[in-house]
């Protein structure tokens, strides 16, 4: 099957108004008879549902946590993109384009690139409009901060919690259709499969997580809008509820999953402390708008640090090597992410990491509060050269601009980083790759979408900061609802569909038996105790750094690891009851497969770019080296019944409009 | 839905308790300088008491208002006690209530029903012996009365001891009452802050000078 | 350290539930509370019992899904923090902690101490939100500018993770911080407005139907709410509610 990207012709510039001018359309009496299934109800899920019911269509909800704001788009904290050139810096949608293709190390695909830039400052008129408390300036507009690879300050922010106000207009939005029987909402369930009519997608099989019984959906269209896969690492910085499974199981019945390779590491969270760990915690990327990132410049340093004989604040400036500033003059501290978490990665391996175990360093803000110190003083009239009340002033206004990420981390690992620099390390964050789609985001199976973080399409092989959010919106609010009803206009006659047709049933069977097998199981190992031998596999030898070698020992032992689970696992509990090891059990067995499928990928594009750094392609710096030439594609795998089975299909990346260039942000 | 749902919506019946707990406390206002006087002068207190007793408007038009706040401020205290309890039918086995509220806040029920008994007591004290004089008896007005009766009262050291005990109580309840019912109204800023701190002044000065009067006359006389 | 759990199991809703002691060995105090259960249930689970279903998600202090009242106080004796944030340090080898499900009649035991908070949810249905529709074409955000002491303060309320605390804490039961936080950031905003009158109405009527108690100001929910939402959101809603009132 030949992958067809549907972008509609013309310059890029022209594209999404096109289109948009000659889709088809269902006139309002019309969607009235059209139901749509959204799985997942963060940015991505929550907007398009409420969009949606707003367009008139009758729209079915689906989350596993107990309510659709609890979806994990909450916690992003620093901020959202938008191309608004409020501050007259000289940004501009062509700017934000050309700034994600390029942040994305050009493995983005330009035509869904340009469509996300052009809508973005719609997003910030729309959020404002529901009542979205954005930070605002004295004068009553709104404020804007820097994120890294960009030299424009375009984004806009709620605190450190810039997600959970997003999410929650998302979320307002959707509680005024539920009000109104527009949405129904199925909190606390779990899309376990997808149902597949006549080669359509036609419905899901749920489990209510309540009551443990297993529910048939039908509808028109599936949308799955259920996050990223990050949790194949057991540790990282998603919830513990996060997971793959809608995702991977509409993959298991046809939908191509697009470079899972790509995956990001964030470079500031807050290090592993031990083997309790259950989870890991982001420290925002807008604290590197200030923070100053260093270790020590000499071993000897770094060692008697990490044997607690000095402190951080012992080091003179000199005895300190900033070295995102050494090495990346131009962008400093602010360089993507990949590149910062690679470049602290380094700097550890050969010796100068700061904690116990050797895996920190310093995110240092003492710089930044003398600056807004001294500069308060000034503007208040008082002494600029007293040190007590210049670090007093300072610290007044670090904590307005990052006081609840300053909390979080005093509370996590008991020290004051007013005082003290943070340590941090990098951790796995957001997943670029997903479900391949069309320029519809439609999926490779007919009338199943996917938006959001759960597709592929718009941040190649590395997301820039606070464009996550940007992104999520984006499809749910501004590009699906247009799409689905190119798609849905010839259903309009359709009627409701049956829940009793025999692919119901027999989704519905292979569901029941799978928890079935795990129940009866018996095994002697906790769920969790796979998820973590299989983290454990993929940070070694599927994370930061990889290579040939490692790629090929990792598919072959989460195979073995698989099986063993199959085996092994015990689930305690029965299947129709509230169950939460039951749960985990569904998840973690996609994940299994997921993994392998990720290690495939990472081992067959031998290039670096982005997320992706292979040890045996790097330029002599250290930097990811990519081959355009022969890797400009998206690897969108078919699934063939089991991951290494698994088909892999190409599309060409066509840079018309950009230039394929060695990235440098020095 | 806002009328009928007038007293049956929560926040009405948190004002509705506010405003008849503010005009209690400006009849303990009223009252406490009443009795003031008995502590300096037996001839003005009882040209007061006096007053207060046989003019018309108070007798028949404050009287039945007081008579009134009291109760309403009362069966509905009750009332919500029991719906706020019912809001939690099942009770936590371990509940760390002076970790995060004051015991006044959290004990107004006691604090209230306290008041509630020493009002029996009270009003068996002097205002039925009152109805028994002017209405069941029928006697003549007798303006220098009062003073004595107010003197005869405070010997038993055992009543003087439950009317200080109550006005502690009264002292607990009005150190919340007060900054309470004008949150309940909605303020909440710099003069509400500015009030409540007058309030608790209130909820120390008044009951101690009600204390103080009781105890003047038990030793005094 | 070594500590006595004292934790409510329940099978399901309609089982009577009660307390039940769990030794535990080996907890270090850079452990979150939960990750402290985690260990709980691994070992549970090892043994062939049921491990102990409790809520939680993102383990960072935002999406609210964490609840648990431990010794007595809605997630423990650590302030501003929710309970996947509080760490074992807080605590002393040898200590017995009790670990219950939040408790109301509108917040119902699903099992052990999962919640069902669905009650919130109805709320907001009710009026949690502004009626705009998305349609790409809403005026531009900086049309109207916004006082930056009211948007913070809109902020500030908005700030609600809608985990219950408050509900749970206070000795009413009662949910007017949480409810009051949604009024008070659209009260806050000129967008919001619009719809006011009907919005707080709305809200505190179906707060009411839910079952809630009343509001005695004690102050409780204020001083255990993770993200610090000041009790001037109440007075606000009083306020909005009174001129509603006498409006509608």
């Amino acid at each position: 099957m030949a992958l067809d990207s549907k972008i509609p012709n013309g310059p890029v510039a022209d594209k999404w108004t096109n289109y948009k001018d000659h889709i088809n359309l269902v006139n309002p009496a019309n969607k009235r008879n059209l139901d749509i299934i959204v799985v997942g109800t963060g940015l991505a899920g929550g907007s398009a549902a409420a969009t949606l019911a707003e367009l008139g269509y009758n729209v079915k909800a689906f989350c596993f946590q107990d309510s659709p704001r609890r979806a994990h788009s909450i916690a992003a904290q620093g901020g959202i993109n938008a191309a608004k050139n409020y501050k007259g810096d000289g940004d501009s949608v062509y700017r934000l384009f050309y700034d994600t293709v390029k942040g994305g190390d050009y493995r983005a695909r330009e035509a869904n690139v340009y469509r996300l830039a052009e809508v973005s400052a719609n997003i910030i008129d729309q959020c404002v409009a529901q009542g979205v408390p954005l930070a605002r300036e004295y004068g009553g507009l709104l404020d804007n901060r820097s994120f890294g690879g960009t030299l424009v300050s375009r984004t806009f922010y709620a605190q450190g919690q810039t997600g959970q106000q997003l999410l929650l207009g998302a979320y307002s939005a959707m509680n005024r259709q539920i009000g109104r029987g527009k949405v129904k909402m199925y909190n606390r369930h779990e899309m376990l499969d997808l149902v597949i009519v006549d080669g359509k997608a036609r419905g899901i099989i749920a489990r209510n997580l309540i009551t443990g019984e297993i529910e048939r959906h039908s509808a028109h269209a599936v949308v799955i809008g259920s996050g990223g896969y990050g949790n194949v690492f057991f540790l990282s910085t998603n919830a513990m509820g996060s997971n793959a499974t809608a995702a991977w199981k509409i993959h298991k019945k046809g939908a191509f999953f697009a470079n899972p390779c790509y995956t990001q590491i964030h470079p500031t969270c807050i290090p592993v402390s031990g083997d309790h760990q259950s989870k890991l915690t982001l420290m925002s990327e807008s604290l590197r708008n200030d923070g100053r990132i260093w270790v020590p410049a000499k071993l000897e340093d770094a060692k008697a640090i990490r044997e607690g004989k000095k402190k951080a604040t012992d080091l003179s400036e000199s005895e300190r090597d900033y070295f995102l500033e050494r090495r990346y003059p131009a962008f400093g501290n602010l360089v993507p992410r990949d590149v910062a978490s690679r470049a602290a990665k380094e700097r550890c391996d050969a010796g100068f990491g700061v904690n116990k175990t050797g895996e920190a360093v310093y995110l240092d803000f003492a710089a930044a509060i003398k600056r807004y110190g001294t500069e308060e003083a000034y503007v208040k009239g008082h002494d600029a050269n007293d040190a007590a009340l210049v670090t007093k002033l300072g610290t007044a206004i670090v904590k307005s601009k990052y006081g609840n990420l300053f909390q979080m981390y005093l509370k996590i690992v008991d020290e004051d980083p007013y005082v003290t620099p943070m340590m941090i390390y990098p951790a796995v964050h957001y997943t670029m790759g997903g479900t391949w789609v069309d320029y519809n985001l439609m999926t490779t199976i007919p009338g199943c979408f996917s938006i959001g973080e759960s597709n592929f399409s718009d941040h190649g092989a590395n997301r820039l900061g606070a464009s996550a959010l940007m992104q999520g919106l984006a499809d749910g609010y501004f590009v699906l609802p247009y799409t689905i009803g190119d798609y849905l206009a010839p259903d309009i006659k359709m009627g409701e569909i049956s829940t009793d047709l025999p692919e119901f049933v027999e989704a519905e069977k292979n569901v029941k038996d799978q928890i079935e097998r795990f129940i009866n199981n018996k095994g002697t190992h906790s769920v969790d105790y796979f998820h973590k031998k299989l983290g454990k596999i993929m940070w070694d030898k599927v994370g930061m750094a990889r290579n040939a070698k490692g790629l090929a020992e990792a598919i072959e032992e989460i195979a073995a690891l698989r099986e063993e689970f199959y085996k092994d696992v015990k689930v305690p509990g029965s299947a129709n009851e509230f169950n939460q090891e039951l749960e985990k059990a569904t998840r973690v067995a996609d994940f299994l497969e997921l993994g392998e499928l990720f290690a495939k990928d990472a081992l067959h594009r031998n290039e670096s770019c982005g997320g992706h750094f292979r040890e045996e392609y790097q330029t002599e710096e250290g930097e990811a080296l990519r081959d355009d030439e022969n890797f400009a594609y998206v690897a969108a795998w078919e699934y063939k019944g089991k991951p290494s089975d698994a088909v892999l299909h190409k599309e060409a990346l066509n840079y018309e409009n950009i230039k394929l260039v060695q990235r440098s942000y020095k | 839905m806002a009328q009928s749902a007038l007293l049956n919506a929560s926040i009405l019946k948190k004002v509705a308790m506010a405003l008849s707990g503010l005009f209690l406390i400006s009849f303990l206002a009223l009252h406490v300088s009443l009795n003031l006087i008995s502590i300096f002068s037996e001839r003005v207190f009882n040209e007061a008491s006096h007053f207060m007793g046989y003019n018309p408007l108070i007798q028949y038009f404050m009287q039945p208002v007081l008579a009134f706040g009291v109760i309403f401020h009362f069966v509905f205290g009750f009332v919500l006690t029991l719906q706020n309890k019912n809001a939690r039918p099942i009770a936590y086995a371990k509940y760390n209530g002076a970790a995060n509220a004051s015991w006044t806040s959290r004990n107004m029920i006691i604090s209230g029903s306290v008041i509630l008994a020493f009002l029996v007591l009270h009003f068996y004290d002097f205002w039925f012996p009152e109805v028994n004089y002017k209405y069941v008896v029928g006697n003549l007005p007798d303006a220098n009365r009062y003073f004595g009766e107010l003197v005869h009262k405070f010997h038993d050291p055992i009543r003087t001891g439950l009317y200080c005990v109550s006005f502690v109580l009264l002292g607990f309840h009005l150190w919340h009452g007060f900054g309470s019912s004008l949150q309940s109204m909605g303020m909440h800023n710099k003069y509400s802050r500015f009030l409540s701190k007058v309030g608790y002044g209130f909820a120390i000065v008044v009951p101690a000078l009600f204390v103080i009067i009781a105890l003047f006359h038990h030793f005094n006389n | 350290m070594k500590l006595t759990l004292k934790i409510w199991r329940q099978k399901n809703a309609q089982d009577k539930g009660g307390i039940v002691d769990y030794p535990i060995d080996g907890i270090e105090p850079d452990m979150s509370f939960l990750e402290m259960l985690d260990v709980l249930n691994e070992q549970l689970i090892n043994k062939g019992d049921e491990p102990v279903a409790f809520d939680h998600d993102c383990r960072e202090g935002i999406c609210g899904m964490c609840s648990l009242f431990i010794n007595g106080e809605a997630h423990g004796p650590d302030r501003g923090v929710t309970t996947c944030q509080l760490h074992m340090r807080m605590f002393k080898d040898g200590d017995t902690i009790f670990i219950e499900p939040f408790r109301a009649k509108a917040f119902p035991v699903i099992k052990d101490l999962v919640v069902d908070r669905s009650s919130f949810e109805r709320i907001q249905h009710a009026g949690g939100f502004i009626s705009v529709n998305t349609s790409g074409n809403t005026i531009d955000a900086n049309t109207i500018p916004i006082n930056k002491h009211d948007a913070d303060k809109s902020f500030d309320a908005a700030a609600c993770i809608g985990c219950g605390a408050c509900v749970a804490t206070c000795k009413n039961s009662s949910a007017m911080l949480f409810v009051s936080a949604k009024v008070s950031q659209y009260a806050l905003l000129p967008q919001g407005k619009v719809e006011a009158v009907d919005r707080v109405l709305n809200m505190v009527h179906q707060m009411d139907a839910e079952g809630f108690g009343n509001c005695t100001n004690t102050g409780a929910c204020e001083v255990e709410c993770p993200k610090g939402i000041s009790l001037e959101n109440i007075a606000r809603m009083n306020r909005e509610y009174l001129a509603a009132s006498l409006k509608g």
